[in-house]
């Protein structure tokens, strides 16, 4: 059944009844005790960090930079994909994005939420992390805005606003839908909050319309400044591995790529388990893996052009880095992210692979594991041989590492979970307006 | 009914249906039109008398505000407040001000332009006379409404039955 042979009452109803009445699946109930448990670990494993400090983890010198800044940096560009699907391809009018904006976009804000933790938790005094935030103080100290951390503050913080505000505003007349059509008072009481009782007047469709086009505008640059920024706190400093000029394009494209991967990651259980496979259909997951493969190459270009940086620069220390990189301590790590990221998705080329639901899931599970090693040997590989043999070191991961990243995947399935639960997981307005369009055709 | 009215509503079963009567609303010279829609309905505000759309502005506004404020605040604090020499960097330095100067452009102009749409659209208003329709309800689901404000309500009444709409109620004030 394609969009013609919906109306805007079926559209609605089927979207909205998702939420309101339909009673919980039990993989929905089992997942959502696992990853509250897992919820609970995280937050624990916060306090126990806070009381205890970073000794718990396996950084040290020469690696002061362990698994919580490779999380902040995963996490970051996993969040990038929803607002490049929100975003960037109501630009461009790709209408087929209509069924999976918004569960992306909530994708984003979590993953976002997530990422902000990590550089917090990894200070050693986390209790002083707003002195990073200009505010009248009587030190009348300012922060240093030559520091790339600086900047780092402001484009996470801003994408995570604006991010919100665009998922908020999307939202508005779908909450007002909900408050409508829900069968009980302290539902219609929640929702009709939240809907901040939009009545779908049409000079204020009009405003909303017109707003939700600018906020596309502008995430649209904002989400290649927030992984470039990013890739700055690394590519300011000289440490060999770190310094190099192709890294925010490389970043940006490292960002969409992992993102894309999660978004199949979530999208194709959704599908399944909600029935939603006339709404995400084979064509969005052949889209979102046409994505992939491109922003796959991107990537693979910037692992190709750092390899032949560091022997065109002639710096023995670049060399080095990168010698150790292919075939030192963390080597197998190295290997397996290329597998993952550059060879695996070359599936993609062929039609039954980008049409092959489950197929796409393992790949996008792959890609996934692939782009957090990645960031993992950017991040730790880079750092452990210093420039003096005197100072060279191994990171080795301890338990807690592993709880902080096993917790925050919990973490984010737990939100994913609610949304799922509590929100339409597909924009109802813009399915009707969709179906508008169908029909005047 | 002595009851003071809001208005008197219709409703139609689609948006070419709602777009023509809040055409003919307007020639036939009623001021107080207003439409809803379940979703966005392309030239409808123009119909109802919308004649200028501000968010555009306001977002330019708040941008505006935002890259300039933020780069004077930085300006302010390296140069004036708190210069001190990082890498033998001039105080104004202004490159490395330019990051910080983008992300505050942006939520500025994200945060004026959200705050200014609520604003403009009399939002958050939990209770609305139009809520008392118990069939506003499908507003936000299928059906397309044209409310007249105007007195006499019952030539508008009677106005509104001459579009053949799928049924007419009074508003409540």
């Amino acid at each position: 059944m394609s969009v013609r042979a919906w109306t805007y009452a079926s559209v609605s109803d089927k979207i909205a009844d998702i939420v309101l009445t339909r009673p919980s699946h039990w993989v929905w109930i089992g997942g959502f005790l696992l990853t509250f448990a897992g919820t609970g670990l995280f937050f624990s494993a916060i306090v126990y960090l806070f009381i205890t400090g970073v000794g718990i983890w396996g950084v040290n010198i020469p690696v002061a930079w362990g698994f919580a800044i490779t999380n902040f940096v995963w996490w970051i560009g996993i969040g990038h994909a929803g607002t490049f699907i929100s975003a960037f391809l109501l630009l461009l009018r790709q209408r087929w994005r209509t069924s999976i904006n918004r569960f992306a976009e909530a994708m984003t804000l979590f993953a976002a939420g997530i990422a902000g933790i990590f550089p917090i938790l990894h200070l050693g005094r986390p209790w002083f992390f707003y002195w990073i935030v200009p505010y009248p103080n009587a030190m009348e100290l300012w922060p240093q805005w030559r520091s790339a951390l600086v900047w780092d503050l402001f484009a996470i913080s801003t994408y995570l606003v604006v991010s919100l505000l665009f998922w908020y505003t999307g939202l508005i007349p779908d909450l007002a839908t909900l408050r409508d059509r829900a069968a009980t008072r302290a539902k219609r009481v929640v929702y009709g909050l939240f809907a901040l009782g939009w009545r779908g007047e049409a000079r204020h469709w009009a405003r909303h319309e017109f707003l939700y086009l600018l906020l596309a505008g502008l995430a649209t640059p904002l989400v290649i400044s927030v992984h470039s920024v990013v890739s700055l706190d690394f590519a300011v400093n000289i440490v060999p591995g770190y310094h190099s000029t192709v890294f925010p394009p490389y970043f940006v494209a490292g960002a969409l790529f992992s993102g894309f991967a999660m978004v199949l990651t979530l999208a194709i259980p959704m599908r399944y388990f909600f029935r939603l496979e006339d709404f995400i259909t084979l064509r969005h997951l052949e889209n979102a893996a046409k994505i992939l493969l491109a922003t796959g190459w991107i990537v693979a270009y910037g692992y190709l052009i750092e390899t032949f940086t560091a022997y065109y620069s002639g710096d023995q220390y670049e060399i080095a880095m990168i010698e150790d990189r292919m075939f030192g301590f963390y080597a197998p790590l190295y290997w397996s992210l290329l597998s993952c990221n550059v060879l695996a998705p070359q599936v993609l080329w062929w039609r039954r692979a980008r049409r092959s639901a489950w197929g796409l899931f393992a790949l996008s599970i792959v890609v996934n594991l692939g782009m957090w090693t990645e960031r993992m040997v950017i991040v730790i590989q880079s750092m452990h041989r210093d420039f003096l043999p005197s100072a060279w070191g191994l990171f080795i991961p301890t338990v807690w590492d592993w709880i902080f990243l096993g917790g925050s995947l919990a973490f984010f399935a737990f939100l994913f979970l609610l949304f799922l639960r509590f929100l339409p997981a597909i924009s109802i307005s813009e399915m009707r307006k969709l179906v508008h369009e169908e029909k005047s055709r | 009914m002595s009851e003071k009215l809001y208005g008197v509503i219709a409703e139609f079963a689609s948006a070419e249906a709602l777009l023509d009567a809040a055409r003919r609303a307007r020639t036939a010279g009623y001021r107080g039109v207003e439409a809803y829609a379940p979703f966005p309905v392309d030239g409808l505000a123009e119909a109802v008398g919308m004649r200028r759309n501000w968010i555009a502005a306001l977002v330019f506004g708040g941008g505006l505000l935002g890259g300039l404020g933020g780069f004077f605040m930085q300006w302010y604090s390296a140069v004036v407040s708190y210069p001190i020499n990082s890498g033998g960097k001039p105080p104004n330095s202004w490159p490395a001000f330019i990051p910080v100067t983008f992300e505050l452009t942006v939520l500025a102009a994200a945060l004026v332009g959200f705050l200014g749409m609520l604003f403009l659209n009399g939002l958050p208003r939990l209770y609305h006379p139009v809520f008392n329709v118990r069939e506003f309800d499908l507003a936000s689901r299928n059906r397309f409404f044209l409310c007249l404000r105007a007195a006499p309500h019952d030539e508008a009444r009677r106005f509104l039955a001459g579009l053949q709409p799928m049924g007419i109620w009074d508003v409540p004030q």
